[in-house]
């Protein structure tokens, strides 16, 4: 005993020096990264002259953080995760309790999202809610909505799409123009909005019907692009970059309006102060109910012929044929289906935003929808959902973040590391879970349920 | 039935400007099993994947039962009931097993999957015990029991398998065998079966074709070929057996 705790103290004073010269190196690594970066910065002078702007002050916290961080991972972080193992190998006691979550984390993650906006309103006011209604709850859900329909053709029927914001900003251009154009209520343009931009899914469908990996990758990212430039340069019909503004709002099925002029207008109707707030406590229950039947779609065809053929196709395409499977079809339901799910997402965010540009459906959307769904696992809804929370809800939160104001200077804006973290966030998780935080395939047939349906099975079968 | 199941008629396939196949002729009557042996880069492979239209014959034509299947796309003739568990077996390795099993049922939508799956399981003990099991998980012989059952799982009039004891220990491969010797038996499946292994399979075979560069050499009953002092010598003494 006496032993161990003589090699722990010793181990002790090796660590304090690794950690310390860890340290050393991390410091020095990000002084050579962001001297570039963050100490020097090129700027306009009054004479519209390019200069060179010194930042030594953030250069050095940035490398102080790096340094510090490593040391700290280093001499107790790593440590404690070692000692921690080693006890969860000694004993696992807390297995059931973690089950219970683990088994009712949908029901349990529904119930919660549907009391969000009442405990937002509770807990901030009425006014106070928006933000976290809004920049929160829509803003997340709406790229749970993406992610779950982009799912359909990169996580179940595996075709690579870096272009699938195309179908968003179809969707979205669609019911911003039938809208305006010919009055149209949300509640019939939205179907609409998802056939038109399944037919798109068709249309980019079939001249990379024969393309798989990276050449399919390639292809539907200039989709994505030839569908943003022609927004930008139609402009009899798209207004170009200007955009289209002015967007009517959704109604409650037409029962109540947002509108405040409206002599339904929802607030007046139940007697309650004018504000924002309802309407986006509104849009959240609508994009909800739109992400729930995604998913709930996702789940179902999963169990149907169509969607084991999806899996199949995405694991091995000449196996599938030899089964009798025509892919053709299945790769054409496949982008279908997901663009049709982008289409409701992008009539969605016209409607919230009343206004929608080209500048909404850049590359950088795709590949962040893209994220969100390697991240979260190919394939598994929860896995996605997670990563959506931790992408979206991160970047969300650097916004609120103005205390670093205090530290980093008054000009200091977090969002502009936004993306820095965002790529950040996906190296730490790529290499703390490389296959995403759901990695495993759920099974779709199992054997007692396979009982339960034999007997129509055989009811149907020949005698 | 007049005239054999399959048939095959100086068939040609190119991989591009290669000629696998230089004017193949075979034929598979019904309840037959028939062996095809050749060396390494024969064409045997090639002539399985035509017959399954991938690649497409350029010359020559496929027919079965009296239809002409040369241009047809590879899940329509899949659709006529012919299967085959190829070479690499090719089975979906993030699928459990009986997923597997499953996705072979999918040209009658699962209609008598309970009945047939019980049928692979009782050939195959193994794989009922490993049915939650992902695919790409099994052993070897697992994939191979699992890439021959999911094929007959399509319910098929000709089975077509790709050197099914690859990589397989002795006593798996009598296994193997045997199965396809019963399922012959039992239910007059016809078999049209490419081997390395040409004693064992040849053996089997009601009939055998030796294939040498593209091209049919010899042809006879399985103990004729097994007798001839040509193939004795290129595919029986000094290698496997
Ligand atoms: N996809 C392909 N592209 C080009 N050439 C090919 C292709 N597939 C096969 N070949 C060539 O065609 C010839 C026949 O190949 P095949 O796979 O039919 O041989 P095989 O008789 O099955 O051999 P083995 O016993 O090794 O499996 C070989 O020379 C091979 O290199
Ligand atoms: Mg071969």
């Amino acid at each position: 005993m006496s032993n161990m705790t003589n090699k722990l103290e010793n181990a002790g004073g090796d660590l304090t020096a690794r950690a310390l010269r860890e340290a050393f190196y991390a410091g020095l690594i990000s002084l050579g990264l962001f001297f570039l970066f963050v100490g020097l910065k090129s700027d306009q002078n009054i004479l519209n002259e390019l200069i060179l702007v010194q930042r030594w002050g953030l250069l050095a916290v940035f490398v102080i953080v790096a340094a510090v961080g490593r040391f700290f991972v280093v001499a107790y972080l790593q440590p404690l995760n070692a000692r921690r193992k080693a006890s969860k190998d000694a004993a696992a006691t807390t297995e059931t309790r973690e089950g219970y979550i683990k088994r009712n984390f949908t029901v349990i993650a529904g119930v919660l999202l549907i009391l969000y906006p009442i405990l937002a309103v509770a807990l901030f006011g009425v006014q106070g809610s928006l933000k976290w209604v809004d920049n929160f709850g829509i803003q997340i859900l709406i790229y749970v909505m993406l992610a779950w329909g982009l799912n359909i053709v990169v996580g179940l029927a595996g075709l690579l799409d870096l272009g699938y914001v195309a179908f968003y900003a179809v969707g979205a251009y669609s019911y911003a123009l039938l809208s305006s154009h010919f009055g149209l209520s949300f509640w019939l343009l939205l179907p609409i909005a998802g056939l038109l931009a399944a037919c798109w899914g068709v249309v980019l469908g079939f001249p990379v019907l024969r393309l798989r990996g990276d050449y399919l990758a390639i292809v539907t990212l200039a989709f994505g692009e030839i569908i943003r430039l022609v927004l930008i340069n139609w402009t009899e019909v798209t207004k170009g970059t200007f955009g289209v503004s002015g967007i009517a709002k959704a109604s409650v099925f037409g029962i109540w309006s947002f509108d405040i002029s409206a002599p339904n207008n929802f607030a007046k109707y139940f007697d309650l102060p004018m504000s924002s707030a309802y309407y986006k406590i509104f849009l959240f229950y609508l994009i909800l109910a739109l992400a729930a039947l995604t998913a709930y779609v996702t789940i179902r065809l999963r169990r149907m012929p169509i969607g084991r053929a999806w899996e199949a196709l995405r694991e091995d395409e000449i196996a599938c044929r030899s089964l009798g499977i025509n892919t053709v079809t299945t790769k054409l339901t496949a982008f279908a289906t997901g663009a049709m799910f982008g289409g409701f997402a992008g009539s969605f965010f016209a409607v919230r935003q009343g206004f929608v540009s080209p500048e909404s459906f850049v590359f950088l959307e795709s590949a962040v929808i893209l994220a969100i769904v390697v991240l979260g696992g190919m394939g598994s809804l929860t896995g996605i959902a997670i990563a959506a929370v931790v992408m979206i809800g991160g970047t969300e939160i650097l916004r609120e973040l103005t205390f670093l104001k205090s530290i980093f200077g008054p000009d200091f804006t977090p969002e502009l590391y936004r993306m820095l973290i965002f790529g950040l966030a996906m190296v730490v998780v790529m290499v703390w879970k490389p296959r995403g935080f759901v990695g495993s395939r759920e099974p779709t047939a199992f054997l007692n349920e396979r009982k339960a349906v034999s007997g129509s099975f055989t009811k149907e079968g020949h005698g | 039935m007049s005239g054999p199941l399959l048939q095959v008629k100086s068939v040609e396939t190119y991989y591009g400007n290669i000629r696998a196949l230089g004017g193949v002729d075979v034929e598979v009557n019904s309840g037959e099993i028939v062996c095809l042996i050749g060396a390494n880069g024969a064409g045997k492979s090639t002539l399985m994947m035509t017959i399954c239209g991938s690649p497409q014959a350029r010359a020559g034509s496929v027919i079965f039962e009296g239809q002409d299947i040369t241009r047809m796309p590879t899940h329509e003739i899949a659709r006529l009931r012919i299967a085959q568990s190829p070479e690499g077996r090719r089975i979906f390795p993030r699928m459990t097993v009986f997923e597997n099993l499953q996705m072979g049922a999918s040209l009658d939508n699962l209609k008598y999957f309970d009945e047939d799956v019980e049928k692979i399981f009782t050939l195959f003990p193994r794989l009922k015990e490993r049915q939650m099991q992902r695919g790409g998980t099994l052993s070897g012989g697992e994939q191979q029991m699992l890439s021959i059952g999911r094929a007959l799982m399509a319910r098929p009039k000709l089975l077509l398998l790709d050197e099914p004891s690859l990589g397989l220990a002795p006593l798996i491969v009598k296994g193997i065998f045997e199965a396809i010797k019963k399922l012959n038996k039992e239910q007059g499946l016809t078999v049209f079966l490419v081997e390395q292994n040409a004693f064992g399979a040849l053996k089997l075979s009601d009939r055998g074709y030796v294939m040498v560069n593209g091209q049919v050499t010899m042809s006879g009953s399985g103990k004729e070929l097994l007798a001839n002092p040509e193939v004795r010598s290129a595919y029986l003494e000094g290698g496997r057996h």
